[in-house]
């Protein structure tokens, strides 16, 4: 170790692995559904896409957890977007490539991907 | 990246509840449903709440579950880490709110608690320096080696008010100021990690949690005094805490934090191990060093003091584990910031190792000045079977014992030492009015007596006498004149004994004939164990008015001294019972008891 700046590298780095083990009050919830519908439609590949692409940008209030089924199977996968105080969102169909517009626009920046909406699909 | 980390404690208690067994099943079963890239299991140090081990910890939701066994496996895996359902038979009942789960800082256990020597055990793994860097380690050292003089290292550490919490409570900062203060070619920093007391181990679990913690503090202590060698005293009957303690040296080494020129600061510090064969005079700093020198542990006297004159013959500071443990959070933190937890002379928190008759045993951590009422009824969760508190022993056999009278002592070095008994390294064994104070008082003696090395007559001598006199009070033999000849000889040894271990040995007995002289009395004048545990000195009857002749009782004993024909009272013959108490755990009626 030569320096306080290598020190803060390897800190900076291990802590977004073990962050996740911190107790995050007034966190956004990310909720996938993962009954057996879920899993069956492909909500696996969602749910990891949601973790790898929270972790690539740091985003250290978010908390991202399975569910079960919501009741309504036809649109799995199913992910619902809880933002502090606000009304929840239900995203329906999601697909990995969705989940990361999902995490740039609604969990970054604030807005409500309207068209993967349970809204706009049914 | 993982979506989820599920942390089992691999803490000596919880191994020894099969925690090593469950983290393979999770390993196994994870693999078999192809999550192995989405779920990491973290073997951690000691959570706290060792009463209900095996624990583990699933992340992000934070449940807990608790005594888990390895036949739930696979139900936890294929219900929470796969389908996201929550085992909620498993987790510990204390956190299950209506529908959600309350977070385990809100549980009674936890919530008085303050984690600062303990802060990573139970969240990081300690295999894994740099889930300990993650946690601002090794920033300290960074901080002091880089940016501080040694003198304003020693300030911090004095203002700070930190007290060694190996017992006595010297205070830290003046330990390292003498020695800095004493030119040599060589100088020591020693950590002695030799815990002994019957019932303690707070030092066990940093060890085995946070090992990296205490490497860092003694690297900082070395700073501070000028020393570029430490040594670790470590007990060999720590497996686990010394397999992690070389686990961390050699990564310490690897990262360049241990060694020659650390962070291009020109100051080199290395640690070496070195462990004891585990006789408890050696946890006493001038047998514990003569015990490194690889000579046989004896103390000697002091002056000269270690600061002056220790190790190898050189100026070596000597602190406990615990007391290392507070270092790094110091610097970083300032000293106000310690000084913020705690009473004016007792800044900080302490760590207990609660035991005996309790609900919750295990490892807790509160600010010095909590009450033993808030110890042992809210955080240890009182007393199993509705049974009354009597009272708590405090620093193992050099402490005493607090009774229920003082209750609602703040805990602190000195309001301890003013009833009697002493912090101790952090022992607190609780006791319940099942408990005989003589008997209690005799335990710790013939612990004493078993561990004294016999260099000094006083205590090697004087032990075994104090032990033969309660030996024979709680035969019922004892006369009056014992008890105050008994007194006499505690003050003698006290005044008289070379080191520690036999300057404290007789406050068990000290401290009992202060709080319960009654209970001696009553087995000197009326031959009666007030507890009803002497067994010279009680009696197993049988109530005729409660006895149904079901007969268990009488199948049950070894000995054949209970008779009687079904469906009629039954009699023990006190000749023949040998007062082993199986007939009275078989009784389903409460007919038996002892007089």
């Amino acid at each position: 170790m030569k320096s306080l700046a290598e020190l803060q590298a390897i800190r900076d780095k291990a802590r977004n692995q073990i962050n996740i083990r911190e107790e995050k009050s007034d966190a956004i919830r990310v909720l996938v559904g993962m009954a057996t519908c879920g899993i069956a439609a492909g909500a696996r590949p969602v749910l990891n896409s949601f973790v790898d692409e929270v972790a690539k940008r740091g985003l250290k209030n978010v908390t991202i957890t399975q569910t079960g089924c919501i009741g309504i199977c036809q649109y799995e996968p199913v992910v619902e977007v809880i933002l502090p105080n606000q009304e929840k969102v239900t995203y329906v169909k999601m697909t990995a490539e969705k989940a990361v517009r999902v995490v740039n626009d609604h969990l970054v920046n604030g807005n409500v991907v309207t068209e993967f909406t349970i809204g706009a699909n049914s | 990246m993982y979506r989820s980390h599920v942390l089992v404690c691999g803490g000596t208690g919880c191994t020894s509840s099969n925690s090593e067994q469950i983290i393979e099943a999770l390993n196994q079963e994870i693999a078999a449903k192809g999550l192995q890239k989405e779920v990491n299991v973290v073997r951690t140090g000691c959570f706290g709440l060792c009463a209900l081990g095996p624990i583990m910890i699933v992340y992000p939701e934070g449940c807990f579950y608790s005594m888990v066994k390895v036949e739930d496996i696979p139900e936890i895996v294929e219900e929470h880490l796969l389908k996201g359902r929550i085992v909620t038979r498993l987790l510990y009942q204390e956190t299950v709110k209506e529908d959600t789960i309350k977070s385990l800082n809100h549980t009674p256990f936890y919530e008085k608690q303050r984690r600062v020597a303990l802060r990573n055990c139970g969240v990081i793994n300690p295999e894994i320096i740099d889930e300990y860097i993650a946690m601002d380690g090794y920033a300290a050292l960074g901080k002091v080696v880089t940016e501080m003089t040694p003198d304003e290292v020693i300030k911090v550490i004095l203002d700070s008010g930190l007290r060694g919490r190996g017992g006595a409570g010297f205070p830290t900062g003046r330990k390292w100021a003498m020695a800095a203060a004493n030119k040599a070619d060589q100088k020591y920093v020693c950590c002695n990690a030799d815990e002994g007391d019957p019932g303690a181990f707070m030092d066990r679990s940093v060890l085995e949690g946070d090992p990296h913690a205490l490497l860092e503090a003694m690297a900082i202590a070395g700073y501070a005094i000028g020393a570029s060698q430490g040594y670790i005293y470590v007990r060999a009957e720590y497996p686990i805490a010394v397999k992690r303690l070389q686990i961390a040296l050699d990564q310490a080494h690897e990262y360049g934090l241990l060694g020659k020129n650390i962070f291009d600061s020109g100051f080199d510090f290395d640690i070496g191990l070195r462990l004891g064969a585990g006789a408890f005079v050696c946890g006493e700093e001038t047998a514990l060093m003569t015990s490194i020198e690889g000579k046989r542990g004896e103390p000697h006297p002091r002056p000269p003091y270690p600061a002056v004159k220790g190790l190898y013959g050189k100026p070596t500071i000597l602190n406990n584990v615990e007391t290392y443990a507070n270092i790094a959070q110091i610097i970083l933190n300032g000293a106000d910031w310690f000084r913020s937890m705690g009473t004016e002379k007792s800044a900080g928190t302490k760590v207990f190792a609660l035991g005996g008759k309790i609900n919750h045993t295990g490892l807790v951590e509160v600010p010095m000045g909590t009450t033993l009422r808030e110890i042992v009824e809210e955080i240890g969760g009182g007393i199993p079977g509705g049974k009354k508190f009597k009272a708590a022993q405090t620093g193992g056999p050099s402490g005493g014992c607090i009774p229920a009278s003082h209750l609602d002592i703040k805990i602190d070095y000195d309001n301890l030492l003013e009833i009697g008994s002493m912090m101790g390294s952090g022992g607190l064994i609780v006791m319940d009015e099942s408990t005989c104070m003589v008997d209690i008082a005799k335990f710790f003696l013939e612990f004493t007596v078993d561990e004294s090395c016999g260099k000094c007559t006083p205590c090697r001598i004087g032990t075994k006498r104090l032990l033969e006199m309660l030996d024979k009070i709680t035969k019922g033999e004892g006369t009056m004149e014992d008890i105050d000849k008994l007194e006499e000889l505690c003050y003698y040894i006290k005044d008289n004994a070379l080191c520690g271990l036999g300057q404290t040995a007789p406050n068990p007995v000290l401290s009992t004939l202060r709080f319960f002289r009654d209970e001696y009395e009553a087995h000197v004048k009326e031959h009666r164990c007030p507890a009803g545990v002497c067994k010279s000195l009680l009696r197993y009857v049988i109530v005729a008015d409660k006895c149904r002749g079901c007969t268990a009782c009488a199948r049950v004993c070894p000995v054949g001294a209970i008779s009687g024909t079904v469906k009629n009272p039954h009699t023990i013959d006190t000749q023949k019972c040998i007062k082993c108490g199986a007939c009275m755990e078989k009784c389903k009626f409460d007919a038996i008891i002892k007089e």
